[in-house]
């Protein structure tokens, strides 16, 4: 592919609590439907977008079941972006940055995705068409 | 000249800092650079017609093009047809040719 590109995301914002992470998302999201390779360095509260230990849960203030409730989980639209950068030729290197990860005990993550540190994030950087840092509100 | 596009997801009315990305986006715009700022999530408040929102006209009038994304005004109820001057709908794709083009990108 011609003109296939390289992108690097940084994420900084734990799952369920900010617009943020929707963001990221969905650009994610846009440069795998176009096959592109992509980089996600998970840091801080990130690491918990693809944290494996994800449950749904019902609603019982609105007295809905589980199927009902039909929870979204992140670790879930995590692994399907990496099939959708698959399927259309791409890929994504999801690293989840160590030393938050053991901070939080966020040990359990999806498949696909790694450990690593800021000097992933640097490399990444270094080799892609461009990067941009999603940072979390100061 | 360099290509900046500066993307904005805070609003006014909840942020004291969104004139950082007015300023700046000026300020680049002066030396000669070619500067989008795009709107998102609560960035997109100032946009609508008949917000206070002298900052987003000042900067239509220094010719910085200004789009809103489409899919946070639509889960804010911002019709695309009620926009403040200056502004334009666009879909969050831009960011990412934006950014396959090599543009130098800035999340406020």
């Amino acid at each position: 592919m011609a003109d296939k590109k390289t992108l690097t995301f940084a994420l900084m914002d734990p799952p369920y609590e900010n617009a943020r992470s929707t963001t990221a998302l969905r650009l994610i999201n846009i440069a795998a439907k176009r096959g592109y390779d992509i980089n996600v360095f998970a840091y801080e509260g990130s690491v918990f977008l693809a944290f494996a230990m994800q449950k749904p849960h019902p609603n019982a203030m609105h007295g809905r079941n589980v199927e009902e409730e039909n929870h979204v989980l992140t670790k879930e639209l995590v692994s399907s972006l990496m099939q959708e950068a698959m399927r259309n030729g791409g890929k994504i290197d999801w690293v989840n940055c160590g030393l938050c990860v053991d901070e939080r005990g966020a040990v359990e993550a999806v498949e696909g995705v790694r450990r690593g540190s800021p000097a992933d994030f640097l490399k990444m950087a270094a080799t892609s068409d461009n990067t941009l840092v999603i940072v979390t509100r100061g | 000249m360099a290509n900046y596009l500066l993307i904005e997801s805070r609003d006014p009315y909840g942020s004291n800092d969104t004139q950082f990305c007015c300023d700046l986006a000026k300020q680049l715009a002066q030396q000669g650079d070619a500067v989008t700022v795009f709107l998102v999530q609560n960035g997109v408040f100032p946009a609508r017609a008949g917000a206070r929102a002298d900052e987003l006209s000042a900067l239509a009038k220094a010719g910085i093009e200004i789009l809103a994304d489409e899919f946070s005004l639509r889960e804010r109820g911002i019709p695309t047809d009620r926009l403040t001057a200056g502004v334009k709908p666009a879909p969050l794709d831009v960011v990412i040719d934006r950014l396959a083009d090599g543009c130098k990108a800035i999340w406020h």
